[in-house]
């Protein structure tokens, strides 16, 4: 028997552990709290696995070094919060459009604005789906302990890969800067997806935006192809088309690859959903207060089940729609002025009745605080 | 460069713009706009210099190696 | 039959061609002088990567047959970062604009002169925003006209070469579209500079930037740019009064530093050679 790899680690510490094992090469970025050690460590670990680690002149540079990365081959990662968040939005679009496979992580803080650096929120969930302009598709995945941080940044990568799109790792500050035992998992045990790469045969007919394959095959620069890549509006080989029926075309794949693909990409646990009365609905750091809050109700005979959200986006709509039928009322629990609550009312508010604990002002919410909504509803 | 000998020289009247910078630029004056396009008046004047070649912006009129355009 | 000479059959993709820029546009001058570069170096096209922002100079790489990368405004040196630091095999050049480059841009330009990356970033002056038509850029001078500025630029205009050189880039040269021989041996020679190399080519807008400032057609601003400009060289013996009101052009710096991808390779060979 292997021992086991167990250790004591930060979330932030956890999420470049996941990243690595992912195959993270390369790591553009700028430091902002919360989410500095991950480039800290990025810096650390990077060099001595080959990989690139560099710290770019703004949060912006640090979005487009990213994508320059992807493009060269590498996987590649950049981490931010609120404030680097919206500036990175411009080059996120880009990287939509393009289908650039990357993983943005944001260490939600107190916003607006320069707000509470060092406190928690998880008030960039909205950002996460809107914050760039037009139409685009979204994955963005939410761990709520240290190993699901692990976890789920490894997935973000395959699914970024796999989809060629960006993906976004949504932790919040509790997350990321707490400290928690984790087992980091063999090797062996652990699913890697790499992009798929056209071979040599494809040199003169390469369509680096093949709208008959969902995910077209993603070339590196410097392998042979020499396409073309435009934020423009573009054909099959890349270059830019003003045209109403490619524009049509484009969208709908780049959309479908997502859309077409919930059940592979929606991820979520359920905990005590058989039978309530009560359902908490909540992610991230808040989850763990929702948690020891209904685990409390279990034991004092109260009917109250919890929903944790793993996949933010896209949004887990066909089982919150399920749920919301079998139950009297939903709790939205999320520490912002109500984000996700919209979104699950929108689903769920014809069938039962939706409520909020929302929490703005830089504390989490704690267990107690859950217990006494509980009350409240019940 | 290649030998003067040569090369020819060759318009593309497709892709001409009709700016007329190798119209004010040719040191033996055979070029025009004909219609907007470029023109070559008297081909034989031509000195092979390739100053209109250099500063066209639209790559509209080159001197051509003969091997290549048999 | 052939439509274009073997230089613009061998490096551009002719199906894009002819280019989208306004007849007298400088650019397409600029374009062919960094073909006719990489082609005199004898580089191997599957290895350059030439990356572009926004404006019109920026739509230059879709025309060229390389790999190539449309990014976003001002952004192109900060994307051309990330693929020469994860591939340091490729030769990497940026095509800019005046406002592109030192507006929006003016960011990444002077830190990637910090780094010393081994870029090479081509900047199209022709003084004016022209994809959207007309309005004031750093380098338009004080006094002239755009569309936001009706009355006069009150605005001061950037040197560019200055601006790099400055900021710590190991080559920087200006030229002309005038100039186009002088022009594409800068070229050359700071593709040929292990380092962050600028040249600037002044270029000519005469839709936007010449009309509006009575600049003449496109022949006259091109002799207009042999009339305002001095060579380095030349300028140099001249008495300061003969100087006044001229525009250098020749090459400012060319030295060795060290390069910042082989900088970072010392660090990561420090542990992947110890296996």
């Amino acid at each position: 028997m292997p021992s086991k790899n167990v250790k004591l680690m930060q979330g932030n510490e956890a999420c470049v552990e996941g990243a690595l094992a992912a195959g993270m090469k390369f790591f553009a970025g700028y430091p902002i709290t919360p989410s500095t050690e991950i480039a800290e460590i990025s810096a650390q670990r990077l060099p001595r696995v080959g990989g690139k680690f560099i710290q770019m002149e703004d949060e912006i540079a640090g979005m487009a070094a990213t994508i320059g990365g992807s493009l060269a081959g590498l996987k590649s990662m950049t981490a931010t919060s609120g404030p680097g968040f919206s500036l990175k939005q411009e080059n996120i679009g880009y990287a939509m459009l393009t289908e650039i496979p990357c993983v943005i992580v944001d260490v939600q803080r107190g916003g607006p604005s320069t707000g509470l650096p060092t406190a928690p929120s998880q008030s960039d969930v909205m950002q996460a789906k809107w914050g760039t302009h037009g139409d685009h598709p979204v994955i963005a995945l939410t761990p709520s302990s240290i190993r699901e941080t692990y976890d789920l940044t490894i997935q973000a990568f395959n699914f970024a890969e796999k989809y060629r799109t960006p993906v976004f790792l949504m932790l919040d500050e509790i997350i990321g800067h707490m400290r928690e035992k984790i087992e980091i998992p063999d090797p062996s045990e652990i699913e890697i997806f790499d992009r798929v790469t056209p071979d040599e045969s494809e040199k003169e007919s390469y369509k680096a935006y093949d709208n008959n394959l969902e995910v077209p095959k993603m070339a590196a620069f410097g392998e042979g192809f020499r396409f073309h890549v435009t934020g423009l509006m573009h054909d099959e080989f890349g270059f830019p088309k003003n045209d109403t029926t490619v524009t049509e075309v484009l969208m709908s794949r780049i959309m479908g690859k997502i859309e077409n693909n919930l059940d592979d990409i929606i991820l979520y646990d359920e905990y005590y959903t058989e039978d309530m009365d009560l359902l908490i609905l909540s992610y991230g750091g808040t989850v763990r207060s929702v948690l020891s809050a209904a685990r409390e109700a279990q034991r004092a005979g109260k009917k109250v089940g919890v929903f944790k959200v793993k996949t933010l986006w896209p949004f887990p709509e066909k089982r919150i729609t399920e749920l919301s039928k079998t139950v009297n009322k939903i709790l939205v629990a999320e520490m912002n002025l109500g984000q996700y609550f919209y979104e699950v009312d929108r689903v769920a508010g014809k069938n039962c009745e939706v409520s909020l604990l929302g929490k703005a002002n830089g504390e989490p919410i704690t267990p107690t605080e859950v217990r006494n909504k509980i009350e409240e509803v019940l | 460069m290649s030998d003067k000998k040569n090369v020819s020289l060759k318009t593309n009247r497709a892709w001409c713009k009709g700016c007329g910078i190798c119209v004010a630029f040719c040191p033996v004056k055979i070029l025009e706009l004909k219609k907007d396009k470029i023109h070559v008046t008297d081909i034989e004047k031509c000195i092979k210099c390739g100053l209109c070649e250099l500063r066209c912006p639209d790559f509209a009129i080159y001197l051509e190696e003969e091997e290549n355009a048999q | 039959m052939a439509v274009a000479s073997k230089l613009i059959e061998n490096n551009f993709r002719m199906n894009r061609l002819p280019h989208i820029w306004c007849p007298g546009c400088g650019h397409g001058i600029i374009m062919r002088g960094i073909a006719e570069a990489i082609e005199n170096l004898g580089y191997d096209k599957q290895k350059v990567c030439i990356i572009s922002g926004i404006g019109c100079s920026s739509r230059a790489p879709g025309y060229m047959d390389f790999n190539t990368l449309h990014t976003t405004h001002g952004r192109a040196l900060a994307f051309a970062t990330g693929v020469k630091l994860a591939n340091p095999e490729l030769k990497v050049i940026v095509i800019s604009g005046d406002g592109d480059a030192t507006a929006i841009g003016g960011n990444h330009l002077i830190h990637a002169a910090r780094r010393n990356i081994d870029i090479t970033t081509i900047i199209f002056n022709n003084n004016i925003y022209g994809m959207t038509g007309g309005q004031y850029s750093p380098t338009t001078p004080h006094g002239e006209l755009g569309t936001t500025a009706p009355y006069g630029n009150v605005d001061n205009v950037f040197d560019i070469c200055r601006l790099a050189e400055g900021a710590g880039a190991t080559y920087v040269a200006r030229g002309t579209v005038y100039h186009a021989k002088q022009l594409e041996k800068n070229i050359e020679n700071a593709l040929e500079n292990k380092g962050f190399s600028v040249v600037e080519g002044i270029s000519i807008c005469p839709t936007y930037y010449g009309r509006k400032n009575r600049k003449g057609n496109a022949a006259e601003m091109m002799i207009n740019l042999k009339d305002t400009t001095l060579d380095k060289k030349v300028a140099a013996k001249l008495p300061p009064e003969k100087t006044e009101g001229k525009l250098i052009i020749g090459e400012f710096v060319n030295k060795i530093q060290p390069e910042f991808c082989e900088e970072y390779h010392k660090v990561v060979d420090k542990f992947t050679k110890e296996d």
